[in-house]
C-alpha cells in the first residue's frame, strides 16, 4: 500500500516561504508527476515527503498515518537521486545491498532480492563492477534497483534523467513507466520536463512558486487549465495568448488558443492575418512562427509538411470549440 | 613542424633550469659517496686516506645504529597513528555547521604555522617543564606529583610535540576530503536507513581512504627527517632515547667530528628511506590509483 495524502504542508527556509501550503491526495499504484518550472518547491516538496526536510506545518500521511517526526529510513520510501548518488567504492552488488544490510535482512534473502532486482533491471552482468565503469544508463538502473530492492510503498524521483542524453532518457522513460506499473508501487517524480510529465504520469501536479496551480490528469490538464500558467506551461509549443479586443468580444481578459487548433490558410482572408515569420519543416510537423501585427507572434502547428516561407502571407483561423478564455485574475471561465 | 620547433625550443629553454637541479642534486650526492669512502676526521687535518667501506662497517655496527633506527620507526609510526586517528574527528567536526567556525579553524590549523624549533622550545619551556611548566602545575592543582617529561618519557615527549604540529595537516587534508563528499550520497545512506555510526563506516570512511593515504605519504616523508624537535628539547638523549637516524648522522659529523662515518650514514638514511618509500607505496599506493 502507498497512499500519500499532504494536508496544508507547509515550508519556510527562515523568511522565505518555499512551499506555501500543499494539500494533495495521491491514491495507491498511482504515478503522480510535480512539474514546475524550476525554484517552484517540487524538489522541496518531494524532500519534504522523503524526510529529508522536515516541514514548518502540516501533515504528511502516508497509508493515513501522520509521518512527520518519522525519519526518512521508517517512511518506507525509497529514493532515486538526480546525481544517482550511488556508493562509488561499492560494488552494484552492495549498492543495491546496502539497505537491506542496513535493516538487518539475512545474507542469503539479501542475494536473493538483489540478484531478483538486478535480473529486472538487466543489470545481472555487472554486479560485480564499480559504479565507475558503468555507462549513465546503467548508472540509473543501479540507483532504480537500489530503491526497488527494499519494496517500498513509494518512489520517489528527483530529476533522475536530467543527466542522459536524450535518445536515453526516451528509453528510460519507457523503462521506468513500465517498471512502476509492472511492481504496482506509487510513484512521486519530480521533472521540469513537461514532456515527460505528460508521458509518464497518471497524474501531473503543476506547481509554481510554491503553490499546486492544478492536480489531474495530463488530459484533464491540457483540454480544462485551471488558469494562464496551467494553460501556458503543459503543451509544446507553448499556447497562444491573445489581450485586447478580441479577447472582449469572447467575454474574457485573456484568450488563448493552442498551436495545433489554429487551422493556417495561405492568403486567407477570415481569422487573424499574419505574416510568416520563421517555418520550422520537421517533415512530420511544420511549425510556423506568424507576425499577426497587433496579436504579437502567434505560433501555429500542421500536421503534415506545408509548403510555407518567411514572408508569405497566412491567415490562422482558430478552432472555436478549443479556444481557452481566462478572466482578470487569469483564472479559466467554463462555459 | 611546427610540432617539432615548439618541442626544440622547449628543450632548449628547459635546459638551463634542468641542469642547474641536476648539478644541485648530483654535486652533493658524489661528494658524499667520496667522503664516505674516506678516513676523514676534522679534529685531525691531513689525515684523509681512503679506507674502502670501512665507514659502513663501522656505522652499521654501531650499537647506536639499531637503536636510532627503531626510535625513528617508533617515532614516524606513532605520530602517523595520532595525527590520523585524532585528525579524523577533528575535521568531522570542523564540517560541521557551528558559528565561529572560521576563527576556530583557523586556530586548529595554527601549529602547522610555528616554526620546528619555536614550539620544541614552547614546549619544553613552558608546557613540559618540570617545575615551571603549564602540565606541572595542573599535575599540582590535583595534587599529583610532577613529571618530567624529558627524563621519564623522552620519546612519548617528543612524539607528542611533533604529533601536535603534523595534526592540523592531517586535518586540513581530511577536512577538505570530507567537504567534497557528495551530500546526496549522504541523503542517500540516510534513506537506506544507516545510522550516524554505520554512515562513517561504509560512506564516509572508505571516502577518505585516499586522503588518508595522501596524509601518510607526505608526512612520512618529513617524519623521517625530523630534527629540530629533538636537538632542542633532548638533544637525542638521555642515552640514545630520543636519537633518530638524522640526529645520530648530525652527532657523528659535528659532535664525533667524523665527516666519513657521517656520509656512510648519510648514505644508509637515503637507502632506507627508498626501502620505507618502497613498502609505503606497495601498501598504500593502490589508494592512490583511479
Amino acid at each position: 500500500m502507498g497512499r500519500i495524502t499532504l494536508q496544508g504542508v507547509q515550508k519556510s527556509f527562515g523568511p522565505v516561504h518555499i512551499i506555501k501550503g500543499a494539500d494533495l491526495e495521491i491514491t495507491d499504484g498511482s504515478f503522480v508527476v510535480f512539474v514546475g518550472p524550476s525554484g517552484c518547491g517540487k524538489t522541496t516538496l518531494l524532500r519534504l515527503i522523503a524526510g529529508l526536510e522536515d516541514v514548518t506545518g502540516g501533515a504528511i500521511l502516508i497509508d493515513g498515518r501522520n509521518v512527520v517526526d518519522v525519519p526518512p529510513a521508517k517512511r518506507g520510501l525509497s529514493m532515486v537521486f538526480q546525481s544517482y548518488a550511488l556508493y562509488p567504492h561499492m560494488s552494484v552488488r552492495g549498492n543495491i545491498a546496502f539497505g537491506l544490510k542496513m535493516a538487518g535482512v539475512a545474507k542469503d534473502e539479501i542475494n536473493r532480492k538483489v540478484e531478483a532486482a538486478a535480473a529486472t533491471l538487466n543489470l545481472t552482468p555487472y554486479l560485480d563492477r564499480k559504479p565507475r565503469e558503468l555507462s549513465g544508463g546503467q548508472r540509473q538502473r543501479v540507483a532504480i534497483g537500489r530503491a526497488i530492492v527494499r519494496e517500498p510503498k513509494a518512489f520517489l524521483f528527483d530529476e533522475p534523467l536530467s543527466n542522459l542524453d536524450a535518445a536515453l532518457r526516451v528509453q528510460m522513460r519507457l523503462e521506468v513507466t513500465r517498471l512502476q506499473k509492472q511492481l504496482g508501487t506509487t510513484a512521486i517524480y519530480v521533472t521540469h520536463d513537461q514532456v515527460e510529465a505528460m508521458t509518464m504520469a497518471d497524474k501531473i501536479v503543476v506547481l509554481n512558486g510554491g503553490k499546486i496551480e492544478q492536480y489531474g490528469s495530463p488530459l484533464e490538464l491540457y483540454e480544462k487549465p485551471n488558469n494562464l500558467f496551467v494553460a501556458g506551461f503543459i503543451g509544446s509549443p507553448k499556447m497562444n495568448f491573445v489581450t485586447g479586443e478580441l479577447a472582449k468580444q469572447q467575454g474574457a481578459t485573456t484568450i488563448g488558443v493552442r498551436p495545433e487548433h489554429l487551422k493556417v490558410e495561405r492568403d486567407g482572408q477570415g481569422g487573424w492575418q499574419g505574416t510568416v515569420a520563421v517555418a520550422e519543416h520537421l517533415g512530420s510537423d511544420t511549425f510556423l512562427y506568424v507576425d499577426a501585427a497587433a496579436l504579437g507572434m502567434l505560433t501555429a502547428r500542421y500536421v503534415g509538411e506545408l509548403d510555407l516561407h518567411p514572408g508569405d502571407k497566412v491567415s490562422l483561423i482558430p478552432d472555436p470549440a478549443r479556444i481557452h478564455r481566462f478572466d482578470d485574475s487569469g483564472k479559466s471561465i467554463h462555459a | 613542424m611546427a610540432t617539432q620547433q615548439t618541442q626544440l625550443l622547449a628543450r632548449t629553454l628547459l635546459t638551463p633550469a634542468v641542469a642547474l637541479l641536476f648539478i644541485w642534486m648530483i654535486v652533493p650526492l658524489a661528494l658524499t659517496i667520496y667522503f664516505a669512502t674516506l678516513h676523514y676526521n676534522l679534529l685531525d687535518p691531513g689525515s684523509e686516506s681512503f679506507v674502502g667501506l670501512e665507514n659502513f662497517r663501522y656505522f652499521l655496527t654501531d650499537p647506536a645504529f639499531l637503536a636510532s633506527l627503531q626510535n625513528t620507526l617508533v617515532l614516524v609510526g606513532s605520530v602517523l597513528a595520532i595525527t590520523i586517528i585524532l585528525g579524523v574527528p577533528l575535521a568531522l567536526l570542523l564540517d560541521q555547521q557551528v558559528v565561529g567556525l572560521s576563527i576556530v579553524r583557523l586556530m586548529v590549523i595554527a601549529p602547522f604555522f610555528v616554526m620546528p624549533t619555536v614550539s620544541a622550545l614552547v614546549w619544553k619551556n613552558l608546557l613540559m617543564h618540570p617545575v615551571s611548566g603549564l602540565f606541572a602545575w595542573i599535575a599540582h592543582l590535583f595534587g599529583l606529583p610532577a613529571i618530567d617529561w624529558f627524563n621519564d618519557a623522552p620519546l612519548f615527549s617528543v612524539i607528542l610535540i611533533v604529533s601536535w604540529q603534523w595534526l592540523p595537516f592531517a586535518t586540513l587534508i581530511l577536512l577538505t576530503a570530507l567537504q567534497s563528499l557528495d551530500e546526496e550520497q549522504k541523503e542517500a545512506a540516510e534513506m537506506d536507513g544507516a545510522s550516524a555510526i554505520s554512515t562513517f563506516v561504509y560512506i564516509t570512511l572508505p571516502h577518505l581512504a585516499r586522503p588518508i593515504t595522501v596524509v601518510i605519504l607526505i608526512e612520512t616523508i618529513f617524519l623521517l627527517t625530523v630534527f629540530a624537535e629533538i636537538f632542542v628539547t633532548t638533544g637525542g638523549g638521555p642515552g640514545l632515547q630520543t636519537t633518530n637516524i638524522a640526529f645520530l648522522i648530525y652527532s657523528q659529523a659535528l659532535i664525533q667530528y667524523d665527516v666519513g662515518s657521517a656520509s656512510a650514514g648519510g648514505l644508509v638514511a637515503v637507502v632506507l628511506a627508498n626501502i620505507v618509500a618502497f613498502f609505503l607505496v606497495r601498501i598504500v599506493g593502490r589508494n592512490l590509483e583511479a
